[in-house]
């Protein structure tokens, strides 16, 4: 008879692991990639390709020649990497920025820390605020949504929805259409934007999927569209003609994709369901105080970088312990 | 309605294999192998030597210090040596080896199946006997029960819980028990009660069993005081201060017993054995075990004699399959992996599972993604990464300051964790040395 | 009035105050230290590796010059050549002290001592000895999984992955004892490194039946006592059915490793027989 196995308890194991949970998270952005595919043609695919492939190849390179360790590209965490990291450019963006905001996103934002896990910032955002501070020319002249049929080049741009805010003003077109989309146009995608943004139906059926798995908790994401609502709405009541009403910022820009896809990242939120919700709560907050006062029309990937430097600090609250305050009766 | 406890847990899958097969008694086999140390605490104390003639139920080893509990031949026959045996952990462990001869039981000891509704004996009788029986809490922590029974003077009871909640997964000996012997179980709760002063006792019952739930009903309505009490289905209910949340809302506070908030906790066997023991003054030398497992031809519930090789019980279930990765004393979530199958039953032996190779293997570990449900899922509101990583790091001052010590093993953290990691090894080791740590303080 | 010249009286003003309130705490709250504190953890290595027995080099540093003796206070790192130089600074004799180094007093290999199980969880020897007597059976002997070279803050040990024993590198060794402490089964010794750094020494510790014992290990100690018998010198104690070489009066003699029968006895560092026989003990690890 073969050997057998000795063990500390527990003896048994949920069927979930890191590799199941990466591979539902990359089922769940499937539907926004088709969306932008649908709306921006072959230039988001190609985005979509090379980001990905990117991706795996400088942690594959990154593994192997520097940190010297075992493979760990079997994970899926550098495809949902890659992925995020394209949801976040506009597809006509250049191949040779994509791919230095891929090194960016893996090298810096990822293996530097040590790999995933490790890492305090979402990968992808640290590639993408990187690629938007460093080529903001390329990084915001968004195609428009000319449908499956785009040219890979000589694309028309315009500005985003948020854009036209900024510029405060109904901006027309070069065909002199008014230039802002009607929500019904956002919440299907018809708006030009980021490639994974664009879409909020694609994203809320992403959502469903990580919920319904259980992969994400929905603290993140409900705590995080509450905070922009509010702080929206307030901003709304005291002035309308001034601010936006909340509608329009939830449909705009990253604000679905973060909630849904980059905010709720394990790895970079806090642990704990207070910490949790404090931490979507002011990425809301924090998301429409750099849209409204600041220099960006788009707030969602600094609002939460700027959150994930703060989740030690939200780690610190510790939940409720059993028989830590006695309740009898 | 059905109640549980709020905070945490996990929901492995059940497996209850056994489930519904009679007991089926064992013969004891020609050798006895009868270790010492079968309780919590300090372990017993021969009184026995090579070469003496013994009776089944006679007393062989004495529990002298203040936690400890006495030892009953389980068979008759003669004391071959005494000497060390491997035991569940693999080391080797004073043992009485008896050779068989015949089942001649000690006098005295009713050996009928009538039950004995009429309860005689005052408190501290009952409390005496169940000491001189050599009770011990069945559910696997094998706590001597009559140090239990003994309430602080300060102290007043208030319930008494009996445990049928079962929740390990595949383990289905108490329940099978509670299916047959229902009444004698009654008579033990409220033998219990006596011993401890309450009129108040409820036994939890998970909703997995409804049978078991109804048949208690029925037999409860003839008894007074005691209320059948069904538990949604949630691990760790067992555990005693999750059962005391879960029947009556209280809260134990951290490191403090249940008597604390008027509650003392028995498993259900315990109540059976301690039955037997008042009533017809039978030691305790025979428990149920479930022996279970997926690759198992005939899963079933044995009562067995204290000192039977696992291998008999195996040979009984069908034989040992051929691609055999672990064996567990006890179920999958608390349970001892052991690597033999020669060691015997002992007091604290609720079932024996088999698991194959690939049942056998730890998830794949990944790098902590900090993604919380250990924190989520702990009974306790501790954050199991933190201690597992204090574990990790031998930093003993941080895992003292994270209260280490209100950890109770249940394994939830780990069996949650999508990185695989070997949290509760960690948090182990982190117990035992906080522990040390913290003894050391105090002398 | 220009604004330059408000700004100057301003700024002036703010940093004579400053000044004398950070005089006047400095006045209060000055803490008098010994000036030989500093100089005695200057010596020191400065690697706060515990061996000493205290919390790290300054607090080490401390008790010498509260204690102003010398008695007791050994850094292992530094050896006699920082006693002295402490010995200097406090202006004390120094007491000259055998070098020492640490051996791993367990032979039980893959090979010499088979695996009767798989250990799956944490690597770490302290778990796995709570756990269970480990895949080898003996419950005295090496775990190989590493608590020790873990602790080794000088880099002188390695796991050998064929045998699955730690190794100790001699020349980095400082005997500062930390895996001596990491060890849950207290295999590894400090032992006098011996002239030429020659050493005898039982490697093992088992102290269950010489019967039992060798069934796990092929090179147990079985208590046997024909070492005990063979030493000329009473340098050899047994107890708990186990050898124990005394190194304070072992001569090195090695007719112990010879009469030894399952070669538990091993000899380092010594040059090779003379005699044909091949003895097993050459192919150590330490």
């Amino acid at each position: 008879m073969s050997l057998l196995t000795v063990s500390g308890s527990p003896h048994v194991h949920d069927k979930d692991n890191v590799t199941r949970i990466m591979r539902i998270v990359i089922l769940a952005m499937l539907p926004a990639f088709l969306m932008s595919a649908w709306m921006f043609g072959m230039g988001a695919v190609k985005v979509f390709a090379v980001s990905i492939a990117a991706c795996i190849l400088f942690e594959w390179l990154i593994q192997k020649f520097l940190l010297k360790g075992k493979s760990t590209i079997g994970d899926y965490s550098a495809i949902v990497t890659g992925m995020l990291l394209a949801f976040n450019v506009p597809s006509n963006l250049p191949i040779w920025i994509l791919i230095i905001g891929a090194l960016i996103a893996i090298g810096i934002g990822k293996m530097s820390f040590g790999g995933l896990g490790k890492n305090p910032f979402n990968p992808a955002l640290v590639g993408r605020v990187f690629l938007l501070i460093s080529w903001p020319v390329q990084m915001t002249s968004w195609p428009k949504p000319l449908g499956i049929a785009s040219p890979l080049t000589d694309v028309i741009t315009g500005p985003t929805p948020l854009g036209i805010l900024k510029e405060s003003g109904n901006v027309v077109d070069a065909m002199g259409n008014p230039a802002m989309p009607d929500y019904v146009q956002m919440f299907t995608g018809q708006m030009a934007g980021s490639v994974g943004e664009i879409s909020a139906i694609a994203l809320l059926i992403g959502v469903a999927i990580l919920l319904l798995t259980r992969v994400i908790t929905w603290h993140i994401p409900v705590s995080m569209i509450l905070g922009a609502v509010l702080f929206s709405g307030a901003l709304w009541m005291v002035d309308p003609t001034m601010f936006v009403d909340p509608i329009f910022h939830l449909l705009t820009g990253g604000m679905l994709l973060g909630a849904f896809f980059m905010a709720t990242d394990m790895v970079s939120s806090p642990m704990t369901k207070w910490g949790m919700l404090i931490f979507g709560f002011m990425i809301g907050v924090l998301t429409i105080l750099i849209r409204t006062f600041g220099a960006y029309p788009e707030g969602v990937s600094f609002a939460i970088l700027i959150m994930n430097a703060f989740v030690p600090l939200l780690n610190k609250i510790k939940p409720k312990r059993f028989g830590e305050e006695v309740k009898n009766g | 309605m059905l109640k549980t406890f709020k905070l945490g847990g996990v929901h492995p899958a059940e497996n209850k294999l056994s489930e519904h097969k009679a007991i089926e008694a064992i013969e004891a086999p020609e050798k006895i192998y009868v270790p010492l140390g079968q309780n919590l605490g300090a372990p017993s104390v021969a009184i026995v030597q090579k070469g003496d003639k013994l009776k089944t139920g006679q007393l062989i080893a004495k529990g002298e210090a203040f936690i400890s509990a006495s030892l009953h031949s389980p068979v008759s026959g003669t004391v071959e040596k005494i000497d060390t045996h491997v035991d569940a952990s693999g080391y080797r462990r004073d043992t009485i080896i008896i050779n068989r001869e015949g089942d001649e039981w000690e006098e005295g000891i009713d050996l009928s199946k009538d039950l004995i509704k009429e309860i005689t004996a005052s408190s501290e009788e009952i409390i005496e006997k169940v000491k001189a029986c050599g009770i011990v809490g069945l559910g696997g922590a094998t706590f001597p029960t009559h140090v239990k029974l003994m309430i602080p003077k300060d102290k007043k009871a208030e319930y008494l819980i009996i445990n049928a909640v079962e929740c390990e997964p595949y383990l289905t000996a108490d329940h099978q028990l509670m299916l047959e012997k229902g009444d004698e179980i009654l008579v033990g709760v409220q033998i219990l009660m006596k011993a401890i002063k309450v009129d108040k006792a409820i036994i939890g019952i998970e909703n997995n069993k409804p049978d078991a739930i109804e048949h208690m009903n029925k037999v409860a309505s003839n008894f007074a005081g005691i209320t059948i009490q069904g538990l949604k289905v949630k691990y760790p209910q067992g555990a005693e201060k999750q059962l005391i949340k879960a029947c009556v809302n209280r809260e134990v506070p951290s490191g403090k017993l249940p008597i604390e908030v008027g509650c003392v906790v028995q498993n259900v066997g315990t109540a059976f054995a301690v039955y037997e023991a008042v009533q017809k003054n039978k030691p305790l030398i025979e428990r149920i075990v479930s022996v279970t497992g997926k690759n198992i031809s005939k899963p079933s519930n044995f009562q067995a004699r204290v000192g039977t090789p696992i291998s008999l019980l195996l040979e009984k279930a069908g034989g040992m399959p051929e691609d055999t990765g672990k064996i567990i004393n006890g179920g999958p979530m608390m349970g001892k992996a052991i690597n033999s199958i020669d060691i015997p039953v002992t007091k604290g032996c609720s079932g024996i599972l088999l698991m194959d190779k690939k049942e056998a293997l730890r998830a794949t570990e990944y790098n902590c993604v900090r993604c919380g449900r250990c924190t989520t899922v702990c009974p306790m509101g501790l954050e199991p990464f933190l201690l597992g990583l204090a574990g990790e790091n031998l930093n003993w001052e941080i895992a003292e300051k994270e209260n280490i010590m209100d950890c109770i093993e249940c394994g939830s953290c780990q069996f949650t964790c999508p990185s695989g990691r070997p949290l509760l090894d960690n948090i182990r080791l982190g117990k035992y040395k906080v522990g040390q740590i913290i003894r050391n303080r105090k002398n | 009035m220009s604004p330059i010249i408000i700004a100057i009286i301003v700024l002036g003003a703010s940093a004579l105050v400053f000044a004398a309130i950070i005089f006047g705490v400095e006045k209060q709250f000055k803490v008098i230290e010994d000036p030989r504190i500093d100089e005695v953890a200057e010596a020191l290595p400065g690697a706060n590796c515990g061996g000493c027995g205290f919390a790290g080099c300054r607090a080490f540093a401390e008790t010498i010059v509260k204690n102003e003796s010398l008695e007791g206070m050994f850094c292992p790192v530094g050896g006699n050549d920082l006693t002295a130089e402490i010995a200097a600074v406090m202006g004390l004799e120094a007491e000259e002290k055998a070098p020492q180094v640490a051996v791993l007093r367990c032979n039980g290999s893959k090979k010499h001592t088979p695996e009767k199980f798989i250990y799956e969880g944490a690597q770490s020897c302290a778990f796995a000895n709570n756990l269970s007597a480990g895949p080898g059976g003996c419950p005295n002997g090496c775990l190989g999984l590493g608590d020790c070279v873990e602790s080794c803050e000088f880099n002188a040990m390695y796991m050998d992955e064929e045998t699955g024993l730690p190794v100790i590198i001699e020349d980095n060794c400082v005997s500062c004892g930390a895996c001596v402490k990491a060890c849950p089964r207290n295999i590894i010794e400090l032992r006098n490194k011996g002239k030429k750094s020659r050493r005898i020494f039982v490697s093992c510790v088992n102290t269950e039946k010489g019967a039992i014992a060798k069934k796990n290990c092929e090179v147990a100690c079985i208590g046997c006592g024909k070492c005990v018998k063979a030493c000329a010198y009473d340098a050899i104690v047994l107890e708990n059915k186990v050898a124990y070489i005394d190194f304070e009066k072992c001569r090195l003699c090695r007719k112990c490793v010879t009469e030894c029968p399952t070669g538990a006895i091993i000899e380092l560092n010594f040059p090779p027989r003379k005699v044909k026989e091949e003895e097993s003990s050459n192919e150590t690890n330490v």
